[in-house]
Protein backbone atom coordinates (compact mmCIF):
# COMPACT_ATOMS: atom_id res chain seq x y z
CA UNK A 1 0.00 0.00 0.00
CA UNK A 2 1.23 3.44 -1.24
CA UNK A 3 0.83 6.06 2.23
CA UNK A 4 1.00 10.04 2.11
CA UNK A 5 1.51 11.20 4.86
CA UNK A 6 0.81 15.32 4.75
CA UNK A 7 2.95 16.68 7.44
CA UNK A 8 4.01 20.93 8.55
CA UNK A 9 6.93 22.29 10.01
CA UNK A 10 5.95 23.97 12.78
CA UNK A 11 7.90 27.11 15.09
CA UNK A 12 10.39 25.38 17.13
CA UNK A 13 10.28 26.92 20.95
CA UNK A 14 8.12 30.11 22.04
CA UNK A 15 6.20 31.95 19.13
CA UNK A 16 5.44 35.32 17.99
CA UNK A 17 3.43 37.12 15.41
CA UNK A 18 4.97 39.25 13.13
CA UNK A 19 3.01 42.39 14.00
CA UNK A 20 4.02 43.74 10.05
CA UNK A 21 2.71 40.89 8.31
CA UNK A 22 0.35 39.67 11.35
CA UNK A 23 1.64 36.23 10.36
CA UNK A 24 3.37 33.70 12.80
CA UNK A 25 7.00 34.33 12.87
CA UNK A 26 8.85 30.92 10.75
CA UNK A 27 12.08 32.29 10.83
CA UNK A 28 13.69 30.46 13.82
CA UNK A 29 14.67 27.16 14.01
CA UNK A 30 11.58 24.53 13.01
CA UNK A 31 10.61 21.23 14.53
CA UNK A 32 8.08 18.48 12.83
CA UNK A 33 4.42 19.32 14.38
CA UNK A 34 4.62 16.39 17.02
CA UNK A 35 1.03 15.59 16.14
CA UNK A 36 2.16 14.45 13.13
CA UNK A 37 4.85 12.31 13.95
CA UNK A 38 1.39 9.96 15.05
CA UNK A 39 0.02 9.90 11.82
CA UNK A 40 3.69 8.95 10.23
CA UNK A 41 4.27 6.15 13.22
CA UNK A 42 0.72 4.92 11.93
CA UNK A 43 1.71 4.78 8.31
CA UNK A 44 4.97 2.85 9.46
CA UNK A 45 3.03 0.29 11.13
CA UNK A 46 0.46 -0.26 8.47
CA UNK A 47 3.33 -0.65 5.80
CA UNK A 48 4.90 -3.13 7.89
CA UNK A 49 1.74 -4.95 8.81
CA UNK A 50 1.02 -5.38 5.06
CA UNK A 51 4.68 -6.29 3.92
CA UNK A 52 5.42 -3.78 1.43
CA UNK A 53 5.04 -0.38 -0.02
CA UNK A 54 5.77 3.18 0.90
CA UNK A 55 5.42 5.70 2.68
CA UNK A 56 5.79 9.34 1.24
CA UNK A 57 5.49 12.62 2.70
CA UNK A 58 3.96 15.68 1.67
CA UNK A 59 4.20 19.54 2.92
CA UNK A 60 4.17 22.99 2.34
CA UNK A 61 6.32 25.25 3.74
CA UNK A 62 9.39 27.46 3.16
CA UNK A 63 12.23 25.16 1.38
CA UNK A 64 13.65 24.95 5.15
CA UNK A 65 11.17 22.65 6.35
CA UNK A 66 12.67 19.80 4.39
CA UNK A 67 15.00 19.90 7.63
CA UNK A 68 11.44 19.07 9.60
CA UNK A 69 10.93 16.42 6.91
CA UNK A 70 14.33 14.74 7.10
CA UNK A 71 13.35 14.16 10.96
CA UNK A 72 9.75 12.09 9.92
CA UNK A 73 12.07 10.56 7.05
CA UNK A 74 14.65 9.18 10.16
CA UNK A 75 11.43 7.53 11.77
CA UNK A 76 11.12 5.62 8.64
CA UNK A 77 9.57 6.99 5.39
CA UNK A 78 10.57 6.63 2.24
CA UNK A 79 10.96 10.23 0.77
CA UNK A 80 9.41 13.49 0.89
CA UNK A 81 7.94 16.17 -1.26
CA UNK A 82 7.99 19.75 0.16
CA UNK A 83 5.92 22.36 -2.23
CA UNK A 84 7.80 25.38 -1.12
CA UNK A 85 7.13 28.59 -3.22
CA UNK A 86 6.41 32.41 -1.99
CA UNK A 87 3.16 32.34 -3.98
CA UNK A 88 2.24 29.70 -0.80
CA UNK A 89 3.22 32.25 2.22
CA UNK A 90 0.26 32.86 4.22
CA UNK A 91 -1.59 30.04 2.73
CA UNK A 92 -5.06 29.69 4.40
CA UNK A 93 -7.07 26.30 4.62
CA UNK A 94 -8.44 26.63 1.12
CA UNK A 95 -5.26 27.50 -0.77
CA UNK A 96 -3.41 25.04 1.30
CA UNK A 97 -5.90 22.67 0.89
CA UNK A 98 -5.59 23.26 -3.06
CA UNK A 99 -1.72 22.64 -2.97
CA UNK A 100 -1.59 19.99 -1.67
CA UNK A 101 -4.44 17.91 -3.22
CA UNK A 102 -2.54 18.95 -6.86
CA UNK A 103 0.68 17.01 -4.52
CA UNK A 104 -1.26 14.37 -3.44
CA UNK A 105 -3.28 13.45 -7.03
CA UNK A 106 0.47 13.34 -8.18
CA UNK A 107 1.05 10.53 -6.02
CA UNK A 108 -1.58 8.59 -6.41
CA UNK A 109 -1.59 6.93 -2.57
CA UNK A 110 -4.09 4.29 -1.63
CA UNK A 111 -4.19 6.18 2.20
CA UNK A 112 -3.40 9.81 2.66
CA UNK A 113 -3.20 10.32 6.43
CA UNK A 114 -2.87 13.47 8.54
CA UNK A 115 -2.22 14.15 12.32
CA UNK A 116 -4.72 15.58 14.77
CA UNK A 117 -4.00 19.00 14.68
CA UNK A 118 -0.92 21.62 14.10
CA UNK A 119 0.24 22.45 17.14
CA UNK A 120 1.19 26.21 15.75
CA UNK A 121 -2.44 27.28 13.96
CA UNK A 122 -4.32 25.03 16.48
CA UNK A 123 -5.82 23.80 12.93
CA UNK A 124 -7.88 20.47 13.17
CA UNK A 125 -9.63 20.92 9.72
CA UNK A 126 -6.99 20.73 6.17
CA UNK A 127 -8.20 16.38 5.79
CA UNK A 128 -11.95 17.56 5.54
CA UNK A 129 -10.73 20.11 2.92
CA UNK A 130 -8.50 18.28 1.02
CA UNK A 131 -10.50 15.00 1.23
CA UNK A 132 -13.14 17.04 -1.05
CA UNK A 133 -11.24 18.66 -3.52
CA UNK A 134 -9.85 14.60 -3.91
CA UNK A 135 -13.44 13.25 -3.62
CA UNK A 136 -12.15 10.92 -1.16
CA UNK A 137 -14.08 9.63 2.14
CA UNK A 138 -12.69 11.40 4.79
CA UNK A 139 -12.70 9.72 8.92
CA UNK A 140 -11.24 11.96 11.51
CA UNK A 141 -10.15 10.91 15.18
CA UNK A 142 -9.28 7.92 14.57
CA UNK A 143 -8.07 6.20 17.71
CA UNK A 144 -7.64 2.63 15.55
CA UNK A 145 -7.01 1.58 12.46
CA UNK A 146 -6.53 -1.49 10.25
CA UNK A 147 -6.19 -2.60 6.69
CA UNK A 148 -6.92 -5.06 4.87
CA UNK A 149 -8.73 -6.45 1.41
CA UNK A 150 -9.01 -2.73 0.21
CA UNK A 151 -11.03 -1.96 3.59
CA UNK A 152 -10.08 0.47 6.26
CA UNK A 153 -11.61 0.12 9.35
CA UNK A 154 -11.45 3.03 11.96
CA UNK A 155 -12.41 3.87 15.83
CA UNK A 156 -12.91 7.23 15.62
CA UNK A 157 -13.79 8.84 19.10
CA UNK A 158 -15.71 11.67 19.50
CA UNK A 159 -17.61 13.85 22.10
CA UNK A 160 -19.89 10.83 22.86
CA UNK A 161 -17.81 7.71 22.39
CA UNK A 162 -16.11 5.43 20.06
CA UNK A 163 -17.80 4.64 16.53
CA UNK A 164 -16.63 2.35 13.88
CA UNK A 165 -16.35 3.43 10.56
CA UNK A 166 -15.65 1.95 7.47
CA UNK A 167 -14.01 2.89 4.29
CA UNK A 168 -12.78 1.67 0.86
CA UNK A 169 -9.18 2.95 -0.09
CA UNK A 170 -8.32 5.25 -1.27
CA UNK A 171 -9.61 7.36 1.53
CA UNK A 172 -8.48 9.98 3.91
CA UNK A 173 -7.23 9.78 7.53
CA UNK A 174 -7.00 11.87 10.35
CA UNK A 175 -5.20 9.74 13.63
CA UNK A 176 -5.51 11.03 16.99
CA UNK A 177 -2.21 11.56 19.14
CA UNK A 178 -3.40 8.63 21.09
CA UNK A 179 -3.02 6.05 18.19
CA UNK A 180 0.07 5.13 18.89
CA UNK A 181 3.32 6.30 20.45
CA UNK A 182 5.55 7.19 17.73
CA UNK A 183 8.80 5.94 17.85
CA UNK A 184 12.43 7.73 17.90
CA UNK A 185 14.07 7.28 14.96
CA UNK A 186 17.52 5.04 15.75
CA UNK A 187 21.16 6.47 14.89
CA UNK A 188 20.81 4.29 12.23
CA UNK A 189 17.15 6.06 10.63
CA UNK A 190 19.19 9.53 10.91
CA UNK A 191 21.65 8.15 9.01
CA UNK A 192 19.95 6.90 6.48
CA UNK A 193 17.43 9.55 6.07
CA UNK A 194 20.19 11.73 4.62
CA UNK A 195 20.10 9.26 1.48
CA UNK A 196 16.66 9.15 1.11
CA UNK A 197 15.30 11.50 -1.62
CA UNK A 198 13.81 14.69 -0.76
CA UNK A 199 12.22 17.04 -3.62
CA UNK A 200 10.93 20.12 -3.19
CA UNK A 201 8.68 21.40 -6.03
CA UNK A 202 7.00 24.87 -6.98
CA UNK A 203 3.57 25.97 -7.10
CA UNK A 204 3.92 26.04 -11.37
CA UNK A 205 5.85 22.63 -11.14
CA UNK A 206 2.43 21.45 -9.98
CA UNK A 207 0.00 22.98 -12.44
CA UNK A 208 -1.31 25.50 -9.58
CA UNK A 209 -1.75 29.02 -11.58
CA UNK A 210 -2.23 31.08 -7.98
CA UNK A 211 -3.32 30.75 -4.28
CA UNK A 212 -5.84 33.14 -3.11
CA UNK A 213 -6.70 33.20 0.61
CA UNK A 214 -10.01 33.62 1.87
CA UNK A 215 -9.46 34.74 5.27
CA UNK A 216 -7.84 38.04 6.67
CA UNK A 217 -6.03 39.27 9.66
CA UNK A 218 -7.21 42.45 10.99
CA UNK A 219 -5.53 43.27 14.16
CA UNK A 220 -3.73 41.35 16.71
CA UNK A 221 -5.21 42.29 20.59
CA UNK A 222 -4.13 41.57 24.09
CA UNK A 223 -6.13 38.90 25.43
CA UNK A 224 -8.96 40.37 27.79
CA UNK A 225 -7.85 40.27 31.23
CA UNK A 226 -8.32 36.84 33.25
CA UNK A 227 -7.86 38.55 36.04
CA UNK A 228 -4.89 38.00 38.15
CA UNK A 229 -3.01 34.45 38.33
CA UNK A 230 -1.64 32.80 41.82
CA UNK A 231 0.53 30.06 42.25
CA UNK A 232 1.43 28.63 45.34
CA UNK A 233 3.75 25.56 46.61
CA UNK A 234 2.08 23.51 49.03
CA UNK A 235 4.20 24.37 52.37
CA UNK A 236 1.08 21.80 54.52
CA UNK A 237 -1.78 24.93 54.12
CA UNK A 238 -2.35 25.11 50.30
CA UNK A 239 -5.89 23.59 50.90
CA UNK A 240 -6.43 26.31 53.21
CA UNK A 241 -5.03 28.66 50.81
CA UNK A 242 -7.72 27.18 48.12
CA UNK A 243 -10.03 27.90 50.27
CA UNK A 244 -9.10 31.63 51.21
CA UNK A 245 -8.89 32.14 47.35
CA UNK A 246 -13.01 30.25 46.98
CA UNK A 247 -14.45 32.63 49.34
CA UNK A 248 -12.67 35.63 48.20
CA UNK A 249 -14.09 34.25 44.54
CA UNK A 250 -17.86 33.91 46.50
CA UNK A 251 -17.58 30.59 45.23
CA UNK A 252 -18.11 28.51 48.50
CA UNK B 1 -26.48 39.19 5.46
CA UNK B 2 -27.92 36.08 5.07
CA UNK B 3 -26.70 33.43 7.94
CA UNK B 4 -26.76 29.77 8.27
CA UNK B 5 -26.25 27.99 11.57
CA UNK B 6 -25.21 24.30 11.60
CA UNK B 7 -27.30 22.72 14.14
CA UNK B 8 -25.91 19.72 15.25
CA UNK B 9 -27.87 17.21 17.11
CA UNK B 10 -27.28 14.05 19.13
CA UNK B 11 -30.04 11.77 20.00
CA UNK B 12 -33.07 14.15 20.13
CA UNK B 13 -31.59 17.33 21.19
CA UNK B 14 -29.93 19.98 19.59
CA UNK B 15 -26.45 20.72 21.10
CA UNK B 16 -26.47 23.44 23.36
CA UNK B 17 -23.20 24.80 21.78
CA UNK B 18 -24.91 24.92 18.39
CA UNK B 19 -27.77 26.73 20.16
CA UNK B 20 -25.38 28.91 21.79
CA UNK B 21 -24.27 29.78 18.06
CA UNK B 22 -27.41 30.64 16.92
CA UNK B 23 -28.52 32.98 19.86
CA UNK B 24 -25.62 34.79 19.11
CA UNK B 25 -26.25 35.09 15.40
CA UNK B 26 -29.92 36.10 15.83
CA UNK B 27 -28.32 39.10 18.25
CA UNK B 28 -26.72 40.76 15.28
CA UNK B 29 -28.82 40.56 12.62
CA UNK B 30 -32.75 39.19 11.91
CA UNK B 31 -31.87 37.05 8.66
CA UNK B 32 -30.87 34.40 10.59
CA UNK B 33 -31.49 30.59 9.79
CA UNK B 34 -31.01 26.99 11.59
CA UNK B 35 -29.87 23.97 9.27
CA UNK B 36 -30.85 20.58 10.93
CA UNK B 37 -29.44 17.34 9.08
CA UNK B 38 -30.64 13.26 10.19
CA UNK B 39 -32.90 11.24 10.29
CA UNK B 40 -36.35 12.05 12.53
CA UNK B 41 -35.32 15.03 13.11
CA UNK B 42 -38.16 17.16 11.88
CA UNK B 43 -39.22 17.46 15.70
CA UNK B 44 -35.98 19.50 16.53
CA UNK B 45 -36.88 22.71 14.11
CA UNK B 46 -39.26 23.54 16.71
CA UNK B 47 -36.26 24.30 19.49
CA UNK B 48 -34.26 26.31 17.00
CA UNK B 49 -37.49 28.90 16.70
CA UNK B 50 -37.54 29.45 20.22
CA UNK B 51 -33.42 30.34 19.78
CA UNK B 52 -34.03 32.89 17.44
CA UNK B 53 -34.05 31.48 13.91
CA UNK B 54 -36.58 32.23 11.86
CA UNK B 55 -36.41 29.53 9.70
CA UNK B 56 -35.32 26.16 9.98
CA UNK B 57 -34.00 24.14 7.25
CA UNK B 58 -34.62 20.46 7.50
CA UNK B 59 -32.72 17.42 5.30
CA UNK B 60 -34.74 14.37 6.99
CA UNK B 61 -33.05 11.46 5.23
CA UNK B 62 -31.98 7.85 6.36
CA UNK B 63 -29.00 8.87 4.24
CA UNK B 64 -27.97 11.47 6.86
CA UNK B 65 -28.80 9.09 10.04
CA UNK B 66 -25.13 9.09 10.78
CA UNK B 67 -23.02 11.62 12.23
CA UNK B 68 -20.89 11.35 9.37
CA UNK B 69 -19.51 14.96 7.78
CA UNK B 70 -19.44 14.67 3.63
CA UNK B 71 -23.38 13.96 2.90
CA UNK B 72 -23.83 16.74 5.05
CA UNK B 73 -21.40 18.84 2.63
CA UNK B 74 -23.21 17.98 0.28
CA UNK B 75 -26.84 19.38 1.29
CA UNK B 76 -25.04 22.48 2.78
CA UNK B 77 -23.55 23.39 -0.51
CA UNK B 78 -25.98 23.05 -1.90
CA UNK B 79 -28.48 24.92 0.14
CA UNK B 80 -26.32 28.13 0.54
CA UNK B 81 -26.24 28.28 -2.85
CA UNK B 82 -29.45 28.32 -4.28
CA UNK B 83 -30.57 30.69 -0.84
CA UNK B 84 -27.69 32.68 -1.69
CA UNK B 85 -26.55 32.40 2.06
CA UNK B 86 -23.59 34.71 2.66
CA UNK B 87 -22.58 33.43 5.97
CA UNK B 88 -22.95 29.87 7.68
CA UNK B 89 -21.70 29.36 11.33
CA UNK B 90 -20.66 26.13 13.47
CA UNK B 91 -20.43 25.19 16.80
CA UNK B 92 -17.00 23.36 16.73
CA UNK B 93 -17.24 18.86 17.56
CA UNK B 94 -15.25 16.53 15.29
CA UNK B 95 -18.45 15.90 13.06
CA UNK B 96 -18.98 20.06 12.94
CA UNK B 97 -14.94 20.46 12.16
CA UNK B 98 -15.06 18.72 9.26
CA UNK B 99 -18.30 19.64 8.17
CA UNK B 100 -16.96 23.49 7.58
CA UNK B 101 -13.89 22.15 6.13
CA UNK B 102 -15.37 20.48 3.53
CA UNK B 103 -17.93 22.79 2.54
CA UNK B 104 -15.04 25.69 2.69
CA UNK B 105 -13.04 23.13 0.09
CA UNK B 106 -16.40 22.61 -1.57
CA UNK B 107 -17.41 26.61 -2.09
CA UNK B 108 -13.70 27.42 -2.16
CA UNK B 109 -14.79 29.74 0.88
CA UNK B 110 -12.86 31.36 3.68
CA UNK B 111 -12.86 29.48 6.67
CA UNK B 112 -12.04 30.59 10.79
CA UNK B 113 -11.59 28.26 13.21
CA UNK B 114 -11.12 28.59 17.03
CA UNK B 115 -13.23 31.49 17.16
CA UNK B 116 -15.08 32.64 20.61
CA UNK B 117 -16.97 35.96 19.35
CA UNK B 118 -18.05 37.40 16.31
CA UNK B 119 -19.09 41.10 15.89
CA UNK B 120 -20.19 44.00 13.03
CA UNK B 121 -17.19 46.49 13.27
CA UNK B 122 -17.43 49.45 10.50
CA UNK B 123 -19.76 47.36 8.33
CA UNK B 124 -17.69 44.32 8.30
CA UNK B 125 -18.05 40.97 10.28
CA UNK B 126 -15.11 40.44 12.73
CA UNK B 127 -13.99 37.08 14.09
CA UNK B 128 -12.06 37.13 17.31
CA UNK B 129 -9.66 34.13 18.00
CA UNK B 130 -7.27 33.41 20.67
CA UNK B 131 -3.74 32.23 19.24
CA UNK B 132 -0.45 30.79 20.29
CA UNK B 133 -1.80 29.89 23.76
CA UNK B 134 -4.42 32.33 24.38
CA UNK B 135 -1.47 35.08 24.82
CA UNK B 136 -2.98 37.13 21.69
CA UNK B 137 -6.34 37.96 20.47
CA UNK B 138 -6.61 38.11 16.54
CA UNK B 139 -9.29 40.11 14.71
CA UNK B 140 -10.11 37.88 11.95
CA UNK B 141 -12.07 38.16 8.62
CA UNK B 142 -12.98 37.02 5.53
CA UNK B 143 -11.72 37.89 1.71
CA UNK B 144 -15.06 37.16 0.23
CA UNK B 145 -18.65 35.39 0.77
CA UNK B 146 -19.49 32.85 1.65
CA UNK B 147 -17.82 32.87 4.61
CA UNK B 148 -17.40 29.93 7.45
CA UNK B 149 -16.72 30.28 10.79
CA UNK B 150 -16.12 27.43 13.84
CA UNK B 151 -16.65 28.75 17.26
CA UNK B 152 -15.21 27.30 19.80
CA UNK B 153 -17.49 24.97 21.59
CA UNK B 154 -19.31 26.96 24.54
CA UNK B 155 -18.45 30.00 23.83
CA UNK B 156 -22.33 31.32 23.91
CA UNK B 157 -25.19 30.49 26.17
CA UNK B 158 -28.43 30.23 24.40
CA UNK B 159 -30.99 32.39 24.93
CA UNK B 160 -34.47 31.07 24.55
CA UNK B 161 -36.91 33.79 23.30
CA UNK B 162 -39.95 32.20 22.38
CA UNK B 163 -40.01 32.58 18.94
CA UNK B 164 -41.40 30.51 16.32
CA UNK B 165 -39.77 29.50 12.99
CA UNK B 166 -40.66 28.88 9.70
CA UNK B 167 -39.75 25.11 8.51
CA UNK B 168 -39.03 24.19 4.89
CA UNK B 169 -37.36 20.70 3.73
CA UNK B 170 -34.48 20.15 1.83
CA UNK B 171 -34.17 17.00 -0.86
CA UNK B 172 -31.51 15.24 -0.57
CA UNK B 173 -29.03 14.43 -3.38
CA UNK B 174 -25.50 13.31 -2.30
CA UNK B 175 -21.94 12.86 -4.10
CA UNK B 176 -20.45 9.69 -4.84
CA UNK B 177 -17.60 9.93 -2.92
CA UNK B 178 -19.74 11.26 0.29
CA UNK B 179 -21.48 7.64 0.68
CA UNK B 180 -17.79 5.59 0.76
CA UNK B 181 -17.15 6.19 4.50
CA UNK B 182 -20.09 4.00 6.19
CA UNK B 183 -20.72 3.96 10.21
CA UNK B 184 -20.63 0.45 10.97
CA UNK B 185 -21.08 0.56 15.13
CA UNK B 186 -22.14 4.32 16.38
CA UNK B 187 -21.28 5.20 19.61
CA UNK B 188 -23.07 4.29 22.65
CA UNK B 189 -22.71 6.68 25.73
CA UNK B 190 -22.48 4.60 29.02
CA UNK B 191 -23.70 7.22 30.87
CA UNK B 192 -23.51 7.57 34.64
CA UNK B 193 -25.51 10.27 36.72
CA UNK B 194 -26.27 13.76 35.21
CA UNK B 195 -24.40 14.77 32.39
CA UNK B 196 -21.59 17.36 33.99
CA UNK B 197 -22.18 20.11 30.73
CA UNK B 198 -24.59 21.69 32.92
CA UNK B 199 -22.75 21.29 36.64
CA UNK B 200 -21.55 24.41 38.47
CA UNK B 201 -18.69 22.92 39.36
CA UNK B 202 -16.36 20.41 38.27
CA UNK B 203 -13.76 18.42 40.10
CA UNK B 204 -11.97 16.74 37.04
CA UNK B 205 -9.18 13.93 37.81
CA UNK B 206 -5.92 13.02 35.69
CA UNK B 207 -3.32 10.50 35.44
CA UNK B 208 -1.40 12.31 38.22
CA UNK B 209 -3.70 10.28 40.45
CA UNK B 210 -1.70 7.44 40.13
CA UNK B 211 -4.70 5.29 39.49
CA UNK B 212 -8.33 4.60 39.73
CA UNK B 213 -8.90 3.53 43.21
CA UNK B 214 -7.35 7.53 43.92
CA UNK B 215 -10.71 9.13 41.88
CA UNK B 216 -12.40 8.15 45.25
CA UNK B 217 -10.49 11.40 46.38
CA UNK B 218 -11.82 13.53 43.65
CA UNK B 219 -15.37 12.52 43.89
CA UNK B 220 -15.75 13.31 47.84
CA UNK B 221 -14.24 16.82 46.61
CA UNK B 222 -17.25 17.02 44.27
CA UNK B 223 -19.94 16.28 46.79
CA UNK B 224 -18.23 18.61 49.38
CA UNK B 225 -18.81 21.04 46.51
CA UNK B 226 -21.90 19.74 44.55
CA UNK B 227 -20.34 19.61 41.93
CA UNK B 228 -19.76 17.04 39.56
CA UNK B 229 -16.68 14.75 38.79
CA UNK B 230 -14.86 15.05 34.99
CA UNK B 231 -12.24 12.97 33.84
CA UNK B 232 -9.00 13.56 31.10
CA UNK B 233 -8.67 11.28 28.23
CA UNK B 234 -5.71 9.62 29.59
CA UNK B 235 -7.84 8.03 32.62
CA UNK B 236 -10.42 7.29 30.26
CA UNK B 237 -8.32 4.87 27.98
CA UNK B 238 -6.83 3.34 30.52
CA UNK B 239 -10.38 2.52 31.92
CA UNK B 240 -10.04 4.51 35.27
CA UNK B 241 -13.39 6.56 34.43
CA UNK B 242 -16.12 6.62 32.46
CA UNK B 243 -15.96 8.45 28.71
CA UNK B 244 -19.11 10.27 29.50
CA UNK B 245 -16.69 12.12 32.32
CA UNK B 246 -14.21 12.44 29.96
CA UNK B 247 -13.52 16.68 29.09
CA UNK B 248 -11.50 17.51 26.18
CA UNK B 249 -10.98 18.33 22.90
CA UNK B 250 -12.96 14.73 22.28
CA UNK B 251 -15.25 14.43 25.34
CA UNK B 252 -17.88 17.38 26.79
CA UNK B 253 -16.52 21.44 26.37
CA UNK B 254 -17.43 22.29 30.02
CA UNK B 255 -17.76 26.06 31.41
CA UNK B 256 -18.99 25.48 35.09
CA UNK B 257 -18.27 28.73 37.38
CA UNK B 258 -15.41 26.97 39.18
CA UNK B 259 -13.17 23.92 37.99
CA UNK B 260 -10.64 22.23 39.64
CA UNK B 261 -7.93 20.05 38.11
CA UNK B 262 -6.53 17.00 40.32
CA UNK B 263 -3.45 15.72 38.77
CA UNK B 264 -3.97 17.26 35.04
CA UNK B 265 -1.32 18.42 33.35
CA UNK B 266 -3.21 20.50 30.73
CA UNK B 267 -1.99 18.93 27.65
CA UNK B 268 -4.17 21.25 24.70
CA UNK B 269 -6.71 18.07 24.47
CA UNK B 270 -7.87 18.99 27.71
CA UNK B 271 -7.69 22.35 27.68
CA UNK B 272 -9.97 22.62 24.54
CA UNK B 273 -12.87 21.39 26.91
CA UNK B 274 -12.30 23.43 29.39
CA UNK B 275 -10.68 26.78 29.02
CA UNK B 276 -13.82 28.53 29.19
CA UNK B 277 -14.64 28.03 33.02
CA UNK B 278 -15.04 30.90 35.22
CA UNK B 279 -12.39 30.33 37.95
CA UNK B 280 -9.95 26.87 37.23
CA UNK B 281 -8.10 26.10 40.35
CA UNK B 282 -4.91 23.41 39.40
CA UNK B 283 -3.62 21.26 41.78
CA UNK B 284 -0.18 19.62 40.40
CA UNK B 285 3.12 18.15 41.87
CA UNK B 286 4.74 19.24 38.36
CA UNK B 287 5.56 22.85 39.09
CA UNK B 288 6.14 22.98 34.89
CA UNK B 289 3.22 21.56 33.75
CA UNK B 290 1.18 23.46 31.23
CA UNK B 291 -2.02 23.63 33.18
CA UNK B 292 -0.52 26.66 35.33
CA UNK B 293 -0.37 29.09 32.65
CA UNK B 294 -4.02 29.07 32.59
CA UNK B 295 -5.13 28.26 36.09
CA UNK B 296 -6.41 31.48 38.10
CA UNK B 297 -5.19 29.55 41.39
CA UNK B 298 -2.07 27.17 40.89
CA UNK B 299 -1.01 24.81 43.46
CA UNK B 300 2.06 23.03 43.50
CA UNK B 301 1.70 20.02 45.56
CA UNK B 302 0.64 16.65 45.94
CA UNK B 303 -2.58 15.87 45.03
CA UNK B 304 -3.26 13.02 47.71
CA UNK B 305 -2.38 15.55 50.49
CA UNK B 306 -4.09 18.56 48.96
CA UNK B 307 -7.29 17.00 48.38
CA UNK B 308 -8.66 15.32 51.31
CA UNK B 309 -7.39 18.41 53.42
CA UNK B 310 -9.49 20.60 50.93
CA UNK B 311 -12.23 17.94 51.12
CA UNK B 312 -12.53 18.21 54.65
CA UNK B 313 -12.21 21.86 55.35
CA UNK B 314 -15.01 22.33 52.47
CA UNK B 315 -16.91 20.45 54.26
CA UNK B 316 -16.21 22.19 57.61
CA UNK B 317 -17.26 25.26 56.54
CA UNK B 318 -20.43 23.91 55.06
CA UNK B 319 -21.66 22.62 57.98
Amino acid sequence: MKIAVCVKQVPEGSRRIDPETKRLDRSGEGALNPFDANAVEEALRLKDAGGEGEVVLVSLGPPKAQDALRKALAMGADRAVLIADDGATGADLVATSKALTKALEREGADLILFGQQANDSDGAVLWAAVADRLRLPVVSQAAELTHADGKLTVKRQTEFGYDVIEAPVPAVVAVSDAINEPRYPSLKGIMGAKSKPQETVSLSDLGVDGLESRTEVYALNDPPARGESKKIEDDGNAAQGIVDFLAEKRLL
Amino acid sequence: MSTLVFLEHHGDELLKSSLGVLSKASSLGDDVAGVVLGANVRGLAEGAGKHGAAKVYVADDPQLEAPLPQPRVDVLAQLVQSESIDTVLFANSVLAADVAAGLAARLDAGLNWDLVDLAQEDGKLVGKRPALQDTVYVDVGWASEPRLALFRSGSFDPAATGGSAEVEDLQVSLEDFSTGARMVDQAHEESSGPSIEDAEVIVAGGRGLGGPENFTLVEELAKALGGAVGATRAVVDAGWYPYSTQVGQTGKTVAPKLYIACGISGAIQHKVGMQSSGVIVAINKDPNAPIFEFADLGVVGDVHEVVPKLTDLVKARKS
